[in-house]
């Protein structure tokens, strides 16, 4: 196997032994430090490739083009109706993880032919990609010379990995496609809107703090930060003290089934939904009541209420239960299950030491579900901060009842403000962030338990 | 107390070892029992009473004639009971925006059943990446990517959407010049990958906990007999972790099918999703009670069969590596 090194434009240019573990440690960790080294290189010439573009563009010439791009693939797709683009698109998606897979698997193997596929395959995709991503009218030099090179230090990476030959190639299959979706979709985003944040509202001209001052005292904002700071403290106990005592309550109960359904039900509905079920319990109107809601305060003679239009906090609190109604299924099926999980016999020993019903749940059951309880209360958090569906349908904001996720897209939407957007959204950010944090020092301790 | 004959020491007779556990079962049914007692039941059926309610009041109005809901409750059907199914018939066919509810239904159908499918495929292919292939920084990606779950939606909608409208453009040099998808019918694209990102990091950590307790020895035994990493994917991690995949396929769904903020950003108004219908309709119909609650009930049918279907994967794939004390 020693024929492919002059393949690499590589300046040292050593027999590499195959796979690290032949090899002695201290060979392997100089050629480990080269491998390093010609990578970094090699990283460096790309972006100076592409740096080189962006600074001097060539003029437009005509089109450069596979004459077929995911553009034109969706624009063809898109023509078409939508019962048959579900076939079709799984289809070419299932072709496409299908050709994943078999590079995967044969791709490491070791051997004349394999490591001509491998090498193909490294020049190929890079180059394939770039030109699926858009027809190049210009700088098509540049753009297949930083695909050729990209494929060209995954290759050489690959080929000198101590694990050897193949191993990083198949890593990198399996990761790029969610790395790549990723990066583009949350991370890049996410460092924008920082920025953006710091911007005006046409985020061409930096304004400092102006955004986040804006925030907490334009009364939409600071409404919306107090609005989902109620959301977040009362919806998750609230459903997890709920959907919690219906799963002990209801555990081996008879008809168990079908009363688990009834609560769960809620969670199926969407929030659109479930905006309009309470809106019509919620309903208000002169002379006979058709909401049950205000029938029930007329039945015992009292005078009806806008219940949506009733501040303050009233029409907050009543949107909370909403969505209280809709998570505590969740909250109760999951618990439900861990309850089931806790060994009946720590029970028993409790109970023969005379532990009433309450203490046995608390000393017993409850530290037995404790890792679900966080995630229950967590994943309910996080979807109370986030809340939009629910303000969008039923108040629209409106009376005080707006929460930050739907003041972000109202700004966004109505008044083009993209720098109050923005600092909303990094309001909302630190709010969910000791939620997370929380989360991942549980998720480090279990996995250093495994 | 006889509830001492949860025996620990090993019985060498298999008769008697039988007979203790009949015994244990019945000592622990005997506990549970007092466990849950008359005031519990009586509570429980409380909740699901007041969990019904709202649901059942709208399912009821969508079945009355239109003149009825106007003016009475829906609890009056039960002295002067009056059944139609026009309501639905009229929910169908009419359209506040461009299209109808049984447009919007079919496109909710395209948008959500390939985004399902995409997410389970591309998180399922980096889950068993983080589970079963060695790699420098292991932990510390996987962690970074459960905490993506911070930055919310919101967040990502404007640059994303920019993103696949006008491209990226550096220095006047047009990178990658965006989607031209405008002049298109039902073009789903730019809706299919908003919610396969935004699926991602919940889809790769539920799969992972999963993936990852597949026994060592199952996989080991394939790599031995000369399986690539492709082949244990395909022929033993996808059907072991079948139920981890099918209870995330319909949390997905729910959630997909549900979603009103992705589409209402990302689709082209020829492709809204039933959920985006029903609410500008719901702006039009105001208190025509009938059509809304119809409309409504047509859109929560769908999620509800597919839960009903699934429902025996759901716990026990969301509940890997969380049930760990």
């Amino acid at each position: 196997m020693t024929e492919i090194t002059h393949v690499e434009k590589t300046p040292s240019a050593s027999p590499p032994p195959r796979g690290g573990a032949t090899a002695k440690p201290r060979d392997s960790a100089a050629q480990h430090r080269t491998t390093l080294l010609v990578v970094l290189v090699g990283l460096i010439l790309v972006v100076a490739l592409f740096l080189f573009m962006v600074t001097r563009a060539p003029a437009e010439t005509k089109p450069t083009t596979l004459g077929f791009s995911l553009n034109s693939f969706f624009n063809w797709l898109g023509g078409l109706n939508p019962l048959v683009q579900i076939p079709l698109v799984l289809l070419a998606f299932g072709a496409v993880v299908g050709l994943l897979l078999l590079l995967i698997e044969y791709a490491p193997r070791s051997g004349k032919g394999y490591f001509w596929l491998r090498l193909v395959a490294c020049f190929a995709i890079p180059v394939l990609a770039f030109m699926l991503l858009r027809p190049y009218q210009n700088a098509v030099i540049y753009v297949l010379g930083i695909a050729v090179l990209l494929g060209a230090i995954l290759f050489y990476a690959d080929y000198r990995s101590r694990q050897g030959a193949g191993y990083l190639f198949q890593l990198i299959l399996f990761a790029a496609p969610a790395a790549i979706l990723l990066l583009l979709g949350l991370v890049y985003p996410a460092i924008t809107t920082f920025f953006q944040s710091f911007m005006d509202k046409t985020g061409d001209n930096f304004v400092g703090f102006d955004n986040y001052v804006w925030t907490f005292t334009n009364p939409e904002g600071f409404w919306s930060v107090i609005n989902t700071l109620i959301w977040v403290l009362l919806a998750p106990t609230i459903a997890t003290v709920i959907g919690l005592a219906y799963a002990v309550f209801i555990d081996r109960a008879a008809g168990e089934k079908y009363l688990k359904v009834l609560i769960f039900m809620p969670f199926a509905i969407s929030f659109v939904g479930a905006g309009i079920i309470w809106k019509f319990v919620y309903d208000f109107r002169q002379g006979d009541q058709i909401g049950i809601l205000n029938a029930i305060v007329t039945a015992f003679g009292g005078q009806p209420v806008s219940w949506l239009a009733a501040t303050p906090l009233v029409n907050t609190l009543l949107l909370v239960v909403v969505f209280i109604w809709s998570q505590t299924g969740l909250a109760m099926v999951i618990l439900s299950a861990a309850i089931k999980a806790v060994p009946p016999e720590q029970m028993e020993a409790a109970e023969l030491d005379g532990a009433s019903a309450w203490e046995r749940f608390i000393n017993v059951t409850v530290p037995g579900i404790r890792s679900s309880l966080i995630v229950v209360l967590t994943t309910i958090a996080i979807g109370a901060l986030k809340i939009y569906d629910i303000v969008a349908v039923m108040t629209g904001g409106r009376n005080d009842s707006t929460v930050l996720a739907f003041e972000m897209v109202n700004q966004q939407q109505r008044f083009q403000s993209y720098g109050h957007s923005a600092a909303l959204a990094v309001v909302l950010f630190v709010f969910v962030l000791p939620l997370i944090i929380f989360n991942v020092r549980q998720i480090r301790k279990q996995r250093e338990l495994r | 107390m006889t509830t001492s004959t949860v025996v620990l020491e090993p019985t060498d007779d298999k008769r008697s070892a039988r007979q203790v556990a009949r015994d244990t079962r019945k000592h622990e049914a005997m506990a549970r029992k007092r466990l849950t007692s008359k005031g519990a039941t009586i509570a429980a059926v409380v909740i699901a009473f007041f969990w019904t309610i709202p649901t059942f009041g709208l399912f009821v109005t969508s079945f009355r004639p239109g003149s009825d809901t106007q003016s009475t409750g829906w609890w009056t059907v039960f002295t002067d009971p009056s059944f139609t199914l026009e309501n639905y018939r009229l929910a169908f066919t009419s359209g506040g925006t461009a299209l109808t509810l049984a447009q919007s239904f079919l496109n909710s159908l395209a948008i959500t059943i390939p985004v399902v499918l995409f997410a389970l495929a591309i998180a399922s292919l980096i889950a068993y990446a983080f589970a079963w292939i060695d790699f420098k920084g292991r932990n510390f990606f996987f962690i970074f990517i459960f905490a993506l779950q911070i930055v919310p939606l919101q967040m990502a909608l404007v640059p994303l959407l920019s993103l696949f409208s006008r491209g990226l453009t550096i220095n006047e040099v047009t990178i990658f010049p965006g989607f031209d998808l405008r002049g298109v019918e039902h073009s789903f694209a730019t809706v299919w990958i908003a919610h396969v990102i935004f699926a991602m990091p919940l889809a790769i950590f539920l799969l992972h906990n999963f993936i990852a307790e597949i026994p060592h020895e199952v996989i080991e035994a394939a790599r031995v007999d000369g399986a690539g990493h492709g082949q244990v994917f395909f022929r033993i991690i996808l059907p072991l972790a079948a139920p981890a995949l099918a209870s995330f396929a319909v949390l997905e769904f729910i959630w997909v099918w549900n979603d009103l903020l992705v589409a209402t950003i990302f689709a082209p108004s020829s492709s809204l999703p039933l959920t985006q219908s029903l609410n500008s309709l719901s702006g039009t119909w105001g208190d025509q009670w009938f059509l809304q609650s119809a409309g409504t009930f047509i859109s929560i049918l769908v999620p509800i069969i597919v839960f009903f279907l699934l429902q025996r994967f759901f716990v026990r794939g969301l509940l890997a590596g969380a049930t760990k004390g």
